[in-house]
C-alpha cells in the first residue's frame, strides 16, 4: 500500500539519495546525537549527506552541532528565501537543513508543512547519497509523516525500560499504519557489548507474539536488524558539551568507533 | 433550466429572468444539484471528498478524532437480480432513510456509489467508534423495505471504519482506503458487521510490558 514497503538494495551510491528515517518514541536517547555524528560518519566514507531536521517542533540539531544561521527552513516555508539558501555546510563535512526555533508553528502536520517536507526531499535527493531525517520525540503525526518519506527507518532507544516501550510503541505504529517490515534498531548507551543484540531479540520476541500476528495476512513478518549498539561512553558528554562532533574530537573513542560501525554497515 | 425543473426546483417567479435575484436562485440550484445524489437526495461523492478534505484540515489543527465509515449493502445484486431494478432503487432509498437517522447535524453523508455510503463523523472519539458503526447496522437491519404493496425485502449493510489520519500522508484517498479495508475485513468475515481500524493510539499493553521485560521482573514493579 504505501511506497515506504518497497525494497532497493542499500548501500552503494545510486543516483538518488536513500532516505533515513531517525526516530526514538522517547526523547532525550540521543537521537540528534547519532544523526550528525552518523552524517559526519558517512561524510567520511565519501558520501554525499544531507540531515535534514525534521523536528520541526522543537529543534536541537543547531545546539548540538554549534550552528546558528539567520536562515531556517521557516524562511523556505514562508517563501523568503530559496531552498537552496538555507542548505548550511556543517564541521563534519556534511550539509544540513535546520529548522530554527521559529517553526513551532509547523509542530501540527498541516497540508502545508506536509507538501513542503515532501517537496524539500524530492528537490534534494538527486544531489545526495543520502538524507537523514532527524525527527522529533514521541509519535506525532509530524514523526509519522517525516518517517513515511523515508526509504529506511531507525529506531533508537537506550537499554532503559521506558525507551524500550516507546521504541516497540513506535515499531508497532509503523509495521501497523505504513506497513514497515524491516526496521532498523540502534542501541544507545549500552553497558556492555553485546546488550544491544540482548534488546533486539527481546523486542523482536514481542513483536513476533504481539504485532506480526495483527498485520494483513500474506504482507510478512516484521524484522528488526541490529544496525549497532553505541557503548555508554563519557567522552559522549564531553563532546557535546564542547559542541563538536564525537567523531572528530575523540575518534578513537569507543562511542564513535561504535558510530564509524553504523555508517559502515549503512554505506558499505 | 430543464436541469433545474427536472429535479423539481423552483425559481423565484416574483422576479424577472435574468435580475440579481434569479440568477442566485439559479446558481444555488445548480450547486445543489452537482453536490446531491440524484435517487437519494444525499450528498454525492464529489461533495463527500470536499467534506473530508475539510475535515482533514481540521483534525490537523484541532487535533480532534474524526471517523470515516464506509457502508456497503449486502447482496445487493441479488435484490437486482431477483425483484429487478425499481426494487433495488428502492432499497437504496430506504437505506439512505435509515442511515440518514443516524447522523447528527454536523456529520456528512453521501452516496459514495452504487449501492455504497460514507459517513464521516467529526469529533467521535475512539471509545465510541464500535457502538456507533454498531448502531447504523442495527438500524438497517430492522427496516423493511416495502418493494411492492404486499412484498418487504430486509437487507443488511456492512460496515468499515477508520479514525483520522493523526499521522502520516494523510490524504481524502488514504482515509478512505483505510476504511474501504475495513469494510472488505466486514464483508470477509460474514457481512452485516462493522470492522474498526485499530485506534492509532499505540498503547502497549501489560502483556507486551511483561514480554519485554520478563515477566517476574514485570509482577515486581506491578
Amino acid at each position: 500500500m504505501s511506497g515506504s514497503a518497497d525494497v532497493k538494495a542499500a548501500g552503494a551510491p545510486s543516483k538518488r539519495a536513500r532516505v533515513l528515517a531517525l526516530t526514538s518514541g522517547k526523547g532525550g536517547v540521543g537521537k540528534t546525537f547519532l544523526s550528525a555524528n552518523l552524517a559526519a560518519a558517512l561524510a567520511k566514507r565519501g558520501r554525499r549527506v544531507l540531515v535534514l531536521d525534521a523536528d520541526l517542533g522543537l529543534a536541537n540539531l543547531d545546539v548540538v552541532l554549534n550552528l546558528f544561521p539567520k536562515i531556517t527552513l521557516h524562511d523556505v516555508f514562508t517563501g523568503k528565501v530559496q531552498l537552496e539558501d538555507a542548505i548550511l555546510h556543517a564541521p563534519g563535512g556534511f550539509s544540513v537543513l535546520l529548522a530554527g526555533s521559529g517553526l513551532v508553528e509547523y509542530s501540527r502536520l498541516t497540508p502545508e508543512v506536509r507538501e513542503q517536507l515532501l517537496r524539500i526531499i524530492e528537490t534534494l535527493a538527486p544531489r545526495y547519497d543520502h538524507i537523514l531525517l532527524d525527527t522529533g520525540a514521541g509519535i506525532s503525526d509530524v514523526v509519522l509523516y517525516a518517517v513515511s518519506l523515508a526509504d529506511d527507518v531507525l529506531v533508537l532507544a537506550t537499554p532503559e525500560p521506558t525507551s524500550m516501550t516507546d521504541a516497540y510503541a513506535t515499531i508497532k505504529v509503523l509495521a501497523t499504519q505504513q506497513q514497515r517490515r524491516e526496521i532498523r534498531l540502534a542501541v544507545n548507551q549500552v553497558g556492555r557489548i553485546g546488550e544491544g543484540r540482548t534488546i533486539r531479540g527481546q523486542l523482536q520476541l514481542v513483536v513476533d507474539k504481539f504485532v506480526t500476528p495483527t498485520l494483513p495476512a500474506g504482507t510478512g513478518a516484521l524484522l528488526l536488524e541490529l544496525i549497532g549498539e553505541v557503548p555508554l561512553d563519557p567522552s559522549v558528554r564531553e563532546a557535546v558539551q564542547k559542541r563538536q562532533l564525537l567523531i572528530e574530537m575523540l575518534p578513537g573513542s569507543a562511542a564513535a568507533q561504535a558510530v564509524l560501525a553504523i555508517a559502515a554497515k549503512i554505506a558499505p | 433550466m430543464q436541469l433545474l425543473q427536472q429535479s423539481g426546483h423552483t425559481l423565484p417567479e416574483r422576479h424577472e429572468v435574468g435580475q440579481i435575484v434569479w440568477l442566485q436562485a439559479v446558481i444555488d440550484g445548480l450547486c445543489e444539484l452537482s453536490s446531491r445524489d440524484p435517487l437519494t437526495g444525499l450528498a454525492n461523492r464529489r461533495q463527500f471528498e470536499l467534506a473530508l478534505a475539510s475535515e482533514i484540515d481540521r483534525v490537523a489543527r484541532a487535533g480532534e478524532p474524526a471517523l470515516v465509515l464506509m457502508i456497503d449493502i449486502d447482496h445487493f445484486k441479488v435484490v437486482n437480480d431477483t425483484h429487478g431494478h425499481p426494487a433495488g432503487d428502492l432499497v437504496l432509498k430506504a437505506v439512505a432513510q435509515a442511515l440518514h437517522e443516524c447522523i447528527r447535524p454536523m456529520d456528512t453523508l453521501a452516496r459514495f456509489g452504487g449501492e455504497e455510503f460514507a459517513m464521516i463523523l467529526p469529533n467521535c472519539p475512539p471509545l465510541f467508534g464500535q457502538a456507533v458503526a454498531e448502531r447504523v447496522r442495527k438500524k438497517v437491519q430492522a427496516r423493511a423495505v416495502a418493494i411492492a404493496p404486499s412484498q418487504q425485502v430486509n437487507v443488511t449493510v456492512s460496515l468499515g471504519g477508520a479514525f483520522a489520519p493523526q499521522w502520516v500522508r494523510s490524504s481524502a484517498p488514504l482515509w478512505i482506503d483505510r476504511a474501504d479495508q475495513q469494510l472488505y475485513r466486514a464483508k470477509a468475515e460474514g457481512r452485516n458487521r462493522a470492522c474498526l481500524e485499530q485506534p492509532t493510539v499505540s498503547l502497549v499493553s501489560p502483556e507486551e510490558k511483561g514480554l519485554l521485560f520478563g515477566t517476574s521482573q514485570f509482577a515486581e514493579v506491578q
